[in-house]
């Protein structure tokens, strides 16, 4: 049930039953009303996005009079030190963010899937819980603990607390493959001989290595789309790219942003399309 | 011999535990914990929580509440029984989280039944496109939709130029509730999608076959083995939603005020810690509640969603 789950909460994607023909082929009213109401939904999904994308083209400083076409926004993105700080403190986040929380991630993961111990079920509610805790909450319950404990404001504690609301995603994901795996094969491997070190090394981590890579793309784009829970516990100096965009549309409008957003876009596809990849060849 | 396996054994779970579990206990619910202990403080004058213990922060959310029963026709029929500021925020909060739920629900179900009917090539594609969005950063998401709605956007430039009225939509509680079921729909559709594809259409086939009619094979049949994608997404919808801050601050422009856009401005532009641990605290019960009611609602097994 914990995979089915998973699968359900993360949007990951089972193997495809081949569908009898036939019947979803024919336009009924029915399926009339569901292509019109499916077309109308993406439309309005990537209006927004598309139109964003070509104002960042656009001269004009404001409004949405199209005047020339130019790369200047784009020019200024890459000449701003302070955007270029920005990126490079969300890049150093989600790396090392993405790293804690796949380790401490899979480990919790592989404990709850393979022994049965006490207080068991507690812990498995503890890691859904950041899932239903808002943001907000979070965020703030964060701001006041580094207070309290008198720790600074700044890249660590931005990366503490990314770990934290990636860790319980890459702990879901990880447990889903988990049940899948068979342990035949590490038992195999003992009985040729292997010590547990050489089977976790030569067998297991191999064989969890797919569900790895999707689990850390995974907490790298929460940790790199996180803007909330980074707000309150990032210091002055150590803005990510998501706080200073905030900090700038709050100020007004700048062309500049929609350039940035564009740029943040295009990763994003990117992203979109690593992970359908590693997922193909999984599958292949 | 037995002994020392069963060493072995709770030094190997310690060791794979360890790290994960100093993590959840340190970083997530120790800091809830003192933020539950600071909603019981008093503030000094900075606004920063200090002694004595007290009950003052949640007597203010609750003070100014009186009976006060009226009958308004703004914005649709409003009948109130009881009167305050912070419980008007309350419930104007789960409303239109409840609401943009139940809209992105009923945008969401079609979009991702047409998509599980797909052939394979399309479903493919389709999914990609849901994707997208799923993964693109939610503020930017957000931004380019206020950009779309602004007085001198695309859309009033738009208008204006076939000589049409310009809509001013933007910081309306509309535009608040538009925000919400633009950033929340990937977080529905994807969920429900997963559910759907996996769902056997032979079973609907079969109820038919035994008699039921639509609605009947739909809500005995269909509902029970959607129901985990259901749950996951409306929850993944809800709580963002009653939390919203991004949403609640560009679409809105803070005039239509929500609880966790409240929070968030007693620990930025006006300081008081206390009471804004209080306002969280009570909007994290209101949350688990809500959560709990919704599992109840379903089959017991359903609880393994989340």
């Amino acid at each position: 049930m914990a995979s089915d789950s998973t699968v359900v909460l993360l949007g990951e994607r089972s193997e495809i039953k081949p569908r009898p023909r036939g019947e979803a082929q024919r336009l009924s009213p029915g399926r009339f009303a569901l292509v019109t109401i499916t077309l109308f939904t993406f439309a309005f999904l990537y209006v927004p996005i598309v139109v964003l994308i070509v104002f960042s083209f656009n001269s004009a400083r404001t409004g949405a009079t199209w005047q020339s076409f130019t790369l200047q926004w784009y020019e200024r993105v890459f000449n701003n030190p302070r955007i270029l700080e920005a990126a490079a403190n969300s890049l150093i986040v989600a790396t090392l963010s993405t790293f804690g929380a796949v380790v401490i991630g899979t480990l919790m993961a592989m404990a709850m899937e393979r022994y049965r111990f006490r207080g068991q079920s507690a812990w498995d509610g503890l890691l859904y819980m950041p899932v239903i805790v808002p943001e907000i909450v979070m965020g703030i319950s964060l701001l006041i603990f580094f207070a309290a404990a008198n720790i600074s404001r700044g890249l660590l504690t931005l990366v503490i607390s990314h770990i934290a609301f990636c860790m319980p995603f890459v702990y879901l994901t990880m447990r889903a493959r988990l049940a899948d795996f068979d342990r035949s094969l590490e038992e195999a491997a003992q009985d040729l001989g292997a010590d547990e070190w050489v089977t976790f090394r030569r067998i297991t981590l191999p064989l969890l290595m797919p569900g790895i890579i999707s689990s850390a793309l995974l907490a790298f784009t929460l940790s790199l789309d996180d803007f909330v829970i980074s707000f309150f516990v990032t210091g002055v100096g150590s803005q990510t790219l998501p706080v200073y965009i905030w900090g700038q549309i709050r100020r007004g409008i700048t062309p500049e942003i929609n350039a940035i957003s564009a740029l943040m876009l295009v990763l994003s596809i990117v992203l979109v399309i690593v992970a359908q990849l590693i997922q193909r060849r999984q599958r292949a | 011999m037995i002994q020392a396996f069963r060493e072995r054994r709770s030094l190997r779970i310690f060791g794979l535990m360890g790290p994960g579990a100093f993590w959840l206990i340190v970083f997530f619910l120790i800091p809830l914990l003192i933020m539950a202990v600071i909603s019981f403080m008093s503030r000094d004058q900075f606004g920063f929580p200090a002694p004595p213990l007290t009950l003052e922060n949640y007597h203010d959310v609750i003070k100014d509440i009186r009976f006060n029963p009226s009958i308004s026709f703004e914005s649709g029929l409003n009948i109130r029984l009881f009167d305050g500021l912070y419980l008007e925020l309350f419930w104007r909060s789960v409303w239109l989280s409840l609401v943009s739920t139940l809209i992105t629900l009923l945008i969401a179900f079609p979009v991702a039944l047409f998509m599980s009917r797909l052939s394979r090539r399309y479903r493919n594609l389709a999914l990609f496109l849901v994707m997208i969005p799923f993964w693109t950063n939610f503020l930017v998401r957000t931004y380019a939709l206020q950009f779309m709605l602004r007085g001198n956007g695309p859309i009033n430039t738009a208008l204006r130029a076939l000589g049409l009225e310009p809509i001013d939509l933007l910081f309306t509680p509309t535009a608040v509730m538009i925000g919400l079921v633009y950033g929340n729909l990937p977080f529905m559709i994807l969920p429900l999608y997963t559910s759907l594809e996996k769902f056997d259409w032979t079973m609907i086939e079969a109820a038919h076959d035994l008699g039921a009619d639509t609605l009947r094979a739909f809500q005995r049949v269909m509902l029970p083995l959607i129901s985990p994608g259901l749950v996951a997404g409306s929850i993944l919808t809800f709580v963002p939603a009653i939390g919203s801050y991004i949403t609640v601050e560009l679409m809105g422009g803070g005039r239509t005020n929500m609880i966790g856009y409240t929070i968030a401005q007693q620990f930025s532009a006006s300081v008081n810690w206390p009471f804004g641990s209080a306002l969280a605290l009570l909007m994290m019960i209101i949350v688990t509640v809500a959560a709990v009611l919704y599992f109840r609602t379903g089959r017991g097994d359903q609880r393994a969603v989340l």
